[in-house]
């Protein structure tokens, strides 16, 4: 190889890194303009909002103050719609880990009668989505006065077909050695899935419990199907009605729709190396 | 996920045989499987049964069967027809360009670059925010008036140029699409990017050492490694294009004049705001049918893409 040839390599490699960077900030932008102006708009008056809203002013947390915060919270109830929220979330998420994965888990290691069938019927579901069959369930749950309840919001969103197939996937492509040992000494079904199995698909719960936190936390058609009543209304739903409803205060809007997202951006940055590390090994792809 | 793994015969290695394991497992099944037969096999039957009656509630008339009444009826009813016709447009543009910039994303975010995690996360960040609180924001960067995007408009143009976004038939549905893109590609990105990194790496080392070229590299290498995923990421955005509810129902209500209706929102104004079940279960029926047949068409010509 020429010293001409190689220089030049150096310097496409060279010329390929500045325009990565280059794409890098470019896109960057088009994704943090937004969230910025969601951040300082939050703080500044409404009238400001949308006057400054078509230059540079936009970014600009001009008169900042944290007026915006204390409208919402007192006059939308705002700490109501988060509670309810996290407890919906909450309970959702964590009965769902456990109830899919026990499922996923029977699926992937034991044998039974039924269980081909089974299988077919979960990817079967997974296909139907929540939405299509949304009406009849709200009408079962009317039938059971379970309508404006936590209950009604949460039992439906339980058990996920997708959710199941997950943990069943990566359940089937974990060794199974350590399982057989323990089930040797004298372990349990019950004992070998909550010692061993469970503490080494930590990758498969991480993935699931991510992305059941973040489609509870954003869900919009159930409750606003579900609730007329701001005692169990959850913080989608909130915010579309403070959005809608006057007097309207684009700054109160803001500080609004940012106090519903701090909880999952917290809960996001702090998992994010673990989430993208998880999806990869969780078979989700 | 992938079709290949529902297509093998899938023979786990399993620890446990005979009655006891038979006990065990439909212990461990019961509780999914009774929330999954009252809140998604029955619903989804009563959905069927419905579409086939005159179900309305507070109705004097008594439930009878009326045949494809209801099925007849939608599709002779201009409203339904345009929302459907909005989602199929919708489907037809946001999946590919929508993975076709996830791919470029997954690809940007894995080059080994000091601070690449915080633009991972920053290109996630609309995802974990949620459709609600996405519109919201655009709702205001999109305003006619004083919105940023016709204030970068205007000065790009020398204030000859200004569009009404969101207020306008003709570019409505095409802010809806840009507001969905913006506000899920992170999420495709992240699942092609776990596939990415499950490429070897000494793949390319090879591929370089033979002199292949960036472009080579991407064609005989990342394009069929990715083969799976790929697959999993279209049919997955297909159906959520087909589930455009949120960013509708937040900023349009499906205006002006029908122009970003969509299936679901109609399934919920006949069913919910004018309780007219019956109608509102033959949606929720198409609505799944459609689905279906647009997921296997495009395995289909995903598939006859490879011989």
């Amino acid at each position: 190889m020429t010293v001409i040839a190689r220089s030049s390599r150096r310097a496409r490699a060279r010329r390929a890194r500045v325009g990565t960077w280059v794409l890098l900030i470019l896109i960057g932008i088009v994704f943090a303009a937004p969230l910025l102006f969601l951040i300082v708009g939050a703080f500044k008056p409404g009238t400001l909002v949308l006057t400054e809203a078509s230059s540079w002013r936009a970014f600009w947390p001009s008169h900042a103050s944290l007026n915006n915060f204390a409208t919402a919270i007192t006059r939308s109830q705002l700490f109501t719609l988060l509670l309810n929220t996290i407890i919906v979330t909450g309970t959702i998420v964590l009965s769902g880990l456990v109830i899919n994965s026990l499922i996923g888990y029977a699926l992937a290691r034991f044998r039974f009668r039924g269980r081909r069938f089974l299988l077919l019927l979960i990817v079967a579901l997974a296909v139907v989505p929540f939405q299509a069959i949304a009406i009849p369930t709200l009408l079962e749950m009317s039938q059971w006065g379970l309508r404006n309840t936590y209950p009604g919001l949460i039992l439906p969103m339980i058990a996920n077909a997708f959710y199941i197939y997950l943990f069943y996937s990566f359940f089937l492509a974990m060794p199974v050695e350590l399982e057989e040992a323990a089930r040797v000494d004298g372990a349990g079904p019950l004992r070998v899935f909550r010692s061993i199995a469970v503490p080494l698909a930590g990758p498969a719960f991480a993935t699931v419990a991510i992305l059941s936190f973040m489609s509870s936390w954003g869900e919009l058609l159930w409750p606003s199907l579900m609730t007329d009543d701001i005692t169990v209304r959850t913080i989608q739903l909130g915010i579309s009605v403070i959005r809608s409803s006057p007097p309207i205060n684009q700054g109160v809007v803001l500080a609004s729709v940012l106090l519903a997202a701090l909880p999952v951006m917290v809960v996001f940055i702090v998992l994010q190396r673990r989430f993208i590390e998880s999806a990869a090994r969780s078979g989700i792809k | 996920m992938t079709t290949h793994d529902l297509t093998r015969a899938v023979r786990p290695r399993p620890i446990r045989t005979g009655g006891g394991a038979a006990l065990a497992a439909w212990l461990f099944n019961a509780p999914a499987l009774v929330l999954l037969l009252i809140f998604l096999a029955v619903p989804f039957g009563l959905a069927i049964f419905f579409s086939f009656t005159n179900f309305r509630l507070g109705s004097p008339l008594p439930l009878r069967f009326v045949g494809v009444e209801n099925y007849t009826s939608l599709f002779s009813d201009a409203e339904f027809l345009q929302a459907f016709a909005n989602n199929v447009i919708f489907a037809v543009v946001v999946v590919p360009v929508q993975c076709a910039l996830a791919l470029g994303l997954a690809i940007l975010v894995n080059q080994k670059i000091r601070g690449i995690a915080f633009f991972r996360a920053l290109f996630f960040m609309p995802v974990v925010l949620g459709g609600a609180v996405v519109s919201t924001i655009w709702f205001i960067l999109m305003d006619p008036s004083y919105g940023l995007l016709n204030g970068l408009l205007r000065a790009a143009t020398f204030g000859q140029l200004h569009l009404r976004w969101l207020q306008d038939p003709n570019t409505a549905l095409a802010s809806i699409i840009v507001i969905c893109i913006w506000g899920s590609v992170g999420f495709q990105m992240v699942i092609l990017l776990a596939g990415l990194q499950d490429i070897p790496s000494d793949l390319y080392e090879a591929a370089q050492l033979d002199g292949a070229g960036t472009w080579a590299q991407f064609r005989s290498i990342t394009l069929p490694g990715l083969r799976n995923t790929i697959v999993f990421v279209v049919t997955m955005t297909t159906i959520f294009a087909f589930r455009l509810f949120d960013q509708v129902f937040v900023l349009t209500h499906g205006g002006p004049l029908g122009s970003t209706n969509t299936m679901l929102l109609e399934l919920v104004k006949v069913g919910y705001d004018q309780q007219l079940i019956g109608r509102a279960c033959a949606i929720a029926v198409v609505f799944f049918l459609a689905v279906v047949a647009f997921t296997l068409l495009q395995r289909r010509v995903i598939k006859e893409d490879e011989s």
